[in-house]
């Protein structure tokens, strides 16, 4: 169910180009950290096969935002979040759905590679391994390499899985996180400025990268570069204290925006 | 002039040297502070450093060194026959010198030129002043006693004017050095800097110090025992150490002490360990800050008690109730009533200590397992891994080096510790592995052999500085250990 076939994945990405079906609908969200009100009632839909950029000053909201695609926010004390997000057509802040299983369904990489301090095997087994997706080690095996292939990280690391994680470079590092986050097949993989701690080659790398993602993967990604998002992405969404700006496609996003707000913003005039 | 007056000058001439630095320097640059190298105050520190330092050294050195000067030429003037006695009966003699000198300065003029010419009314004299005399005085004392005072007196004043002109001079001469672009701040910091190393060094050397007595002190101890005896004897039983009975050899094993060290202090870890372990997780990954704020401080009073205070707990509830708990046990089973736990075991100590030392794991653990990344914690969870999987399978192994060493050091702790055992362990030194007999372990045989009236040069109280040595050398590689894995663990996040 989680796993799309490959001839689907094609229907839906020709389907995409069309009106595309939404994966993710975000309705009225708003977010307090305690009595502080850091979203005002976002409408955001996710298309499905897209890579959607969410772009802002900092503090705007555009990560509090993703945060909440997979509740992420839940692990903050004080932190409520009200108004309604759906994944496919299950309410992601209801009761009855598992957190855990959501955030299978829903990847994350963050802004700052974090791998685990184990060897890199075990930093893409670990998820799948959690999940029961493999029967055996052959099976794992597989999933390794494809995670890792997708990644375009294999033909570097194929030689030395089993060293630490944390021994490879940032970029490399950061390219880990996202086969970690492969593994586990998500359907949406959330990006929370991934290349804000990298030098200019391995950004390169990583956004390649995402281009070649969005194939099968619906990806939202939060970045302080607004050629980053230029690059990227195919809709853009454009934070300014806590609420949606403008929200359409980075094309006329960034040649003739319909918000005074994002025209200032993208021209540099503050932020 | 005293030693507290001549120091309380000292302060003045430095308070004053102090104002008087930092204004010449001011007024050397018309008042202009940012044309002076160093900011005012550090002009002022410079004189009132030169001022106190030198003064305060040779003051040092003066009160070690007249005494000691004033004893051997008070000493050499003693008449031959008594330089003829041994060390011993000199330094008694010398004794009542001190005190006749110490009476006669309570003594009017008049007194002492009556005393002079008849040394044995002298006890009468001083004893009515309040200065008591262990015999009656011999008339080269008195002689001696008058030489003495004479030259503490002269002392004294030459001390005095040494002191204050070391002070007064050093202030001059700094307060001549004061010039604008004089870099005043940096010579202060060097003071500042060499007082650091001297406290830092002074502990370091006190560990030295305390290392080298006992181990000259265990020497001695290996001279009459043989240290395999010690090392490898398994039983223990010292014999009384009574003076001058040469006969009584004991027997000094170590192993029957080491192992119920080492017995009651696994034990110890057997409770302390998962219970402390378990209470760091819940306080580092569950609780909520409010849980938190209340319950980790009242975990960390348990680390406050006295050790005594859990050897009463131990003697009075732990231990009985035990006790009484095995017979309840045996008397089900076989319908005989007699305890199988004593009062006073393994067991009983080890229960206790362990109590004892959870803080210890659960603080220390929970420290580490704090400072795990927060970075690593979202990664598993980002992956839809629970919170039982993230703590198992990353939190946990990321801080697992570093809760080893807190183990280590925790452990050696349960191995230092004392008062506990005594109360719950009781004395006894046996060779055995029922947790429900006593034993006990190395420190409460060090303070079994060394309380009481004891020779100082017997093995049956030297023994207990070959113990303390093992000891030290026990937890001193325990904490080393611990230190170099704790070390390890930061690396991989810096």
């Amino acid at each position: 169910m989680n796993m799309m076939s490959e001839s689907a994945v094609e229907k839906a990405l020709d389907q995409k180009m069309s009106d595309a079906s939404h994966k993710m609908i975000g309705k009225d969200v708003s977010v307090y950290y305690g009595e502080k009100r850091a979203l005002f009632d976002v409408n955001l839909n996710v298309r499905e096969n897209t890579v959607t950029a969410l772009i802002g000053p900092s503090g705007c909201g555009k990560s509090t935002f993703l945060r909440c695609l997979n509740r992420m926010n839940d692990t903050i004390e004080n932190c409520r979040v009200t108004g309604k997000i759906t994944l496919d057509t299950d309410d992601i802040y209801d009761n009855n759905i598992d957190v855990v299983e959501l955030r299978a369904r829903v990847g994350m990489v963050f802004q700052k590679p974090n791998p685990f301090p184990k060897t890199i095997y075990e930093n893409i087994s670990y998820g799948p391994r959690i999940h029961g997706l493999s029967k055996n080690k052959a099976d794992m095996d597989q999933i390794v390499e494809a995670s890792l292939q997708r990644a375009g990280l294999w033909g570097e690391v194929k030689d030395r899985l089993h060293e630490s994680g944390t021994g490879l470079s940032g970029g490399q590092q950061q390219r880990l996180c996202i086969a970690r986050a492969i593994a586990v097949s998500p359907e949406v993989i959330l990006m929370d400025e991934p290349c804000s701690a990298l030098d200019p080659i391995a950004t390169a790398k990583v956004e390649e990268l995402i281009h070649e993602l969005r194939a099968n993967y619906t990806i939202v990604i939060v970045t302080h570069s607004m050629q980053q998002a230029a690059r990227v992405s195919q809709r853009t969404a454009m934070f300014h204290l806590g609420q949606l700006v403008e929200e359409n496609d980075t094309d006329k996003m960034f040649t003739n925006p319909d918000d005074q707000r994002t025209q200032d913003y993208i021209m540099g005039r503050f932020g | 002039m005293n030693t507290s007056l001549i120091l309380l000058i000292l302060a003045i001439i430095g308070i004053a040297g102090y104002v008087a630095g930092a204004r010449y320097a001011m007024a050397l640059v018309g008042g202009i502070s940012s044309k002076l190298h160093s900011r005012p105050g550090y002009y002022g520190s410079f004189v009132a450093v030169w001022a106190i330092l030198p003064a305060v050294v040779i003051l040092f050195v003066w009160l070690v060194a007249s005494p000691m000067f004033i004893s051997s030429s008070v000493r050499g003037a003693f008449p031959e026959e008594v330089k003829t006695q041994s060390q011993a009966e000199q330094g008694l003699s010398y004794g009542m010198i001190t005190s006749i000198a110490r009476g006669m300065n309570a003594l009017t003029g008049d007194e002492i030129a009556r005393i002079e010419n008849n040394p044995v009314e002298l006890r009468a004299a001083l004893g009515a002043k309040g200065v008591p005399l262990a015999g009656d005085p011999q008339p080269f004392m008195v002689k001696a006693a008058a030489e003495l005072n004479r030259m503490t007196f002269v002392s004294r004043i030459l001390m005095t004017i040494l002191v204050l002109g070391a002070s007064i001079g050093g202030a001059l001469f700094a307060y001549r050095q004061i010039a604008p672009r004089f870099r005043a701040r940096n010579r202060v910091e060097k003071v500042i800097l060499g007082s650091l190393v001297v406290a830092s060094s002074i502990a370091i050397l006190t560990t030295v110090g305390i290392v080298a007595s006992m181990l000259t002190e265990a020497a001695h101890f290996f001279t009459a025992i043989p240290a395999w005896e010690f090392f490898f004897g398994t039983v223990w039983d010292p014999r009384f150490a009574a003076a001058g009975s040469g006969g009584s050899e004991g027997q000094f094993g170590l192993i029957p002490l080491l192992l119920g060290t080492l017995y009651i202090g696994f034990v110890a870890m057997l409770f302390a360990v998962p219970i402390g372990l378990f209470s760091a997780i819940y306080m580092s990954e569950y609780a909520s800050p409010k849980v938190r704020s209340v319950a980790k401080p009242l975990l960390e009073v348990l680390a406050g008690i006295p050790t005594i205070v859990y050897g009463f707990f131990a003697l009075t509830t732990v231990g009985p109730f035990l006790r009484d708990i095995s017979s309840q046990l045996n008397g089900l089973v076989t319908g005989d009533y007699a305890n199988f736990i004593q009062a006073q075991s393994v067991l009983t100590a080890g229960f206790v200590m362990g109590i004892m030392l959870i803080p210890y794991v659960s603080s220390l653990s929970d420290d580490i397992i704090t400072a795990v990344p927060r970075a690593l914690r979202d990664g598993s969870l980002g992956l839809g891994a629970t919170r039982s999987e993230t703590i198992k399978k990353v939190v946990l192994p990321a801080a697992l080096p570093g809760i080893v060493g807190a183990l280590l050091m925790t452990a050696s702790r349960a191995v230092g510790e004392t008062m506990i055992v005594v109360l719950a362990a009781g004395v006894a030194a046996r060779l055995q592995i029922n947790p429900f007999e006593p034993m006990t372990t190395v420190t409460v045989k060090i303070v079994n052999q060394l309380t009481g009236d004891l020779e100082f040069t017997s093995p049956q109280t030297l023994v207990a500085f070959a113990l303390g040595i093992t000891l030290f050398a026990i937890t001193l590689c325990l904490n080393i250990y611990a230190l170099y894995i704790v070390r390890k663990y930061r690396e991989q996040y810096e």
